[in-house]
């Protein structure tokens, strides 16, 4: 079970009008190798993986709704007062027919989530290289996000959850040498 | 050469359905202890090294399975 804070695990500000924003910030919600992947693909991942890393993936993967949490709220500040003519022009039309202004799992090209997104081998090297993976592409994701805005608040939260993905790659890489450990064979009578 | 499989102990609850399957392996080949391969390591002979898939025995995985009670195979 979990624990919920209402409050963002960092703050977001965002300063500038800006829907065109929030149609590539989507990527980051129901993208590939967005926040939502994330999260699942890490508590999924957890059951059948050897218990030391379990708390790992616990922790990284509560920590990605987090992250989901504010992607959210970059995405509703960014649309919630946008007219219909400006959204279309944002190139939301289409996301506008289909949803108003709700907030969907798609990515920024309008294409549903999809658990195919995500993989769970129960091989445990495999499904940690691929957190690895998945973390370094987040990183990339949010470098070209940080390109394509100027406004410094909005920036800012996305330096911060940019970030963030370096420090879950380590931790991804120190289960990795956590498994290749040679441990004692244990005896069970 | 260190062995290439690892074990790990799962939590077996009391109230699992199934008898519990206590010990677990996972493989961990060659290529996680090598950051970059270094010039000059020893090599299998030609056909050796085409039924291994592999020049160098170093970066040999041998994988034989598991029986279908899950146990490795040796
Ligand atoms: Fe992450």
């Amino acid at each position: 079970m979990w624990i919920y804070e209402k409050k963002l695990q960092y703050p977001v500000r965002v300063s500038k009008c800006d829907p065109r924003m929030a149609k590539f910030l989507i990527e980051q919600y129901g993208g590939a190798d967005g926040e939502l992947a994330a999260a699942l693909r890490y508590l999924n991942q957890r059951y059948s993986i050897p218990d030391k890393v379990i708390g790992l993936l616990t922790d990284i993967g509560t920590e990605e709704f987090a992250h989901l949490e504010m992607i959210a709220t970059m995405v509703y500040k960014l649309t919630k007062d946008a007219t219909v003519e400006q959204l279309e022009e944002a190139g939301l039309g289409a996301h506008y027919a289909n949803h108003d202004r709700a907030l969907f799992y798609n990515n920024a090209a309008g294409v549903p989530w999809t658990a195919a997104y995500i993989q769970a081998k129960g091989d445990p090297i495999a499904d940690l290289y691929e957190d690895i993976a998945a973390e370094e592409k987040a990183r990339a994701t949010y470098q070209w996000l940080i390109d394509m805005t100027d406004d410094p608040d909005l920036k800012d939260g996305l330096k911060f959850l940019r970030e963030r993905e370096i420090v879950h790659s380590l931790r991804f890489r120190e289960a990795v040498e956590l498994l290749k450990e040679e441990q004692e064979r244990k005896k069970f009578f | 050469m260190h062995s290439q499989t690892r074990v790990y102990y799962p939590y077996v609850s009391p109230f699992d359905p199934c008898p519990p399957m206590r010990v677990k392996t996972y493989v961990v080949p060659p290529n996680l202890f090598i950051q970059f391969q270094p010039p000059g390591l020893p090599q299998f002979s030609a056909p050796e090294a085409l039924r291994h898939g592999v020049l160098w025995p170093a970066l040999y995985s041998p994988y034989e399975g598991r029986d279908r009670k899950g146990r490795e195979r040796k």
